[in-house]
């Protein structure tokens, strides 16, 4: 696809200020995406995809888009240096042709002058983002920050610890046939629930493992793929969305995977019931709970029962899930899921996972990635993907 | 609550303060808790900014909170001292991140009431914890 005459430039605004005294950078970057929209008769809910580079604090353009409200369908934080702006233009032309956005917002914003005259150390990144002074001091962690999703959880719906820990027992028997895995050994229900508590109301074993190492993709052009001898697993459907906390109305119930996923089935034209084999990000147990209702593999609230009974083990249940073992027991590389999630998913399109766990025709899977805080301030990705059969 | 089962406080870190935030910890040093209000849209939102969130406004006035609020979640923290983290629903609207404090970690839950009680850092600056009433 060409995006020639797919993408036009249609508001522009140069912030007047050289010197950034009394302002912050979250506050520079709010500005200067108020003016181009100004400048181009837009309104701020117009736009559905953000793109900003190493000069936005926080993660990725997460904490920006918390800052600035927005709701958008596309996020991107290409940093390339003083070039990052320009491959943002063509990354945007390229999502507005495809028909992932229609109104992207670029921005860039710093004040390295104010910040020297003040005697700050200049950092990249962009220093801390504009909810770091207002949360830090109450030592948020990983665990405690996904252990309140759980808590809100347990709390509208009835979902329990034993619920919690059916993912840590189906991830293990998975495990248990993947020679590379770094925790091969079979748990119970009990074991999870006699595991240490970690932060109430989750345990050691509601946790991922964490491992070095790592993974990659390549995504290729379809002649590229059909002059290969492997088997060919085409993108079908895509999503992606950020979730913050809104302004502080905060609600823990549900993720981004509520857009990230409707937009995904509705791209690739199926439905959760036609998935065969999902790769469900597994930071924690309460993460596939609280995913798999909001991709809508089972109603809002029905998480802990649909984990529950073994109903996540291949060959056993109604969604094999993680067969790799996942994060939970396999492989969490740099405390980040997400490539293995869709590696694994690509083996069982392939008919490549192990012989054990290998969901028989598995020719439509998908693979979900969460980052950041659960519930709270996240990005959201899901991917369906297809086996082409030659 | 019984004091006899409310934990010491911990030592608590002093928040970064920079140009935006600096009214509100300003406030917190007086035992005032503020949210921001649009004048343009009406609403109230947290953690403060100079636009609003919700229309883009730069018409955002200081709001002073009655400091009065819910538990929404929270969670109790294990390893090493133990401390409760806490999203807390102010009656005003918005819900912040918080520490649970002078309290018997056993007993809390969600939807009990609690009050705002200011924690001094000792770095002028005190963080708005709360306690359960």
């Amino acid at each position: 696809m060409s995006i020639q005459g797919k993408a036009y430039i249609a508001g522009i605004y140069e912030h007047p200020l050289r010197d950034g005294t009394g302002k912050t950078v979250p506050q520079l970057h709010a500005e200067v995406a108020k003016g181009a929209l100004e400048d181009a008769g837009l309104d701020k809910s117009d736009v559905d995809a953000y793109y900003c580079a190493g000069d936005v604090p926080g993660l990725g353009g997460i904490n920006q888009a918390e800052y600035m409200g927005l709701r958008v369908r596309q996020i991107d934080s290409t940093e390339t240096g003083g070039s990052s702006y320009l491959v943002h233009v063509r990354h945007a032309a390229q999502a507005i042709a495809a028909g992932h956005c229609k109104v992207a917002l670029i921005t860039l914003a710093g004040r390295p002058r104010a910040d020297a005259k003040e005697n700050y150390s200049v950092r990249p990144g962009g220093g801390p983002p504009a909810d770091y002074g207002f949360e830090a001091p109450f030592r948020p962690t990983i665990v405690n920050m996904y252990a309140m999703v759980a808590m809100r959880h347990m709390h509208e719906f009835g979902t329990t610890s034993e619920q919690l820990a059916w993912v840590k027992v189906a991830a293990s028997q998975h495990a248990q046939h993947n020679p590379h895995a770094l925790l091969r050994e079979v748990v119970t229900v009990e074991d999870v629930l006699n595991s240490p508590m970690i932060s109430d109301p989750l345990h050691r074993l509601d946790c991922c493992v964490m491992t070095d190492g790592g993974g990659a993709v390549l995504v290729v052009a379809p002649e590229v793929a059909r002059s290969l001898q492997r088997p060919r697993v085409r993108v079908l459907g895509s999503g992606e969305a950020a979730k913050h906390l809104d302004g502080g109305r905060v609600d823990l119930t549900y993720s981004g995977a509520v857009w990230s996923g409707a937009d995904a089935f509705a791209e690739a034209g199926v439905k959760p019931a036609d998935i065969k084999y999902a790769s469900i990000y597994d930071s924690f147990t309460i993460t596939v709970v609280e995913t798999l209702e909001d991709l809508g593999f089972c109603a809002k609230g029905g998480g802990g029962a649909f984990v529950a009974d073994g109903n996540l083990i291949s060959g056993v249940g109604r969604l094999p899930f993680n067969t790799d073992g996942g994060g939970l027991c396999n492989n969490h590389p740099s405390d980040r899921g997400g490539i293995t999630k869709i590696i694994e998913a690509v083996r069982q399109a392939r008919g490549e996972a192990h012989p054990k766990v290998q969901v028989p025709n598995c020719n439509l899977v998908l693979a979900h990635g969460t980052g950041g805080l659960l519930g709270s301030r996240m990005g959201s990705a899901t991917l369906i993907l297809e086996r082409e059969d030659a | 609550m019984s004091d006899t089962t409310a934990r010491p406080r911990p030592k608590f870190r002093a928040p970064r303060i920079n140009d935006e935030s600096r009214p509100f910890w300003e406030a917190t040093s007086r035992g005032e808790l503020l949210i921001k209000h649009c004048t343009a849209c009406g609403e109230n939102h947290y953690y403060p900014r100079s636009l609003c969130p919700f229309c883009f406004s730069d018409a955002t006035q200081w709001l002073t909170c009655s400091g009065r609020g819910v538990i929404y979640s929270f969670s109790v923290s294990r390893r090493g001292e133990p401390y409760a983290i806490a999203y807390v629903s102010l009656e005003e609207g918005p819900t912040l991140l918080t520490n649970l404090i002078d309290c018997d970690f056993e007993r809390l839950a969600i939807g009990q009431a609690v009050q705002v009680r200011f924690a001094d850092t000792g770095e002028g600056a005190a963080l708005p914890c709360f306690t359960p009433v």
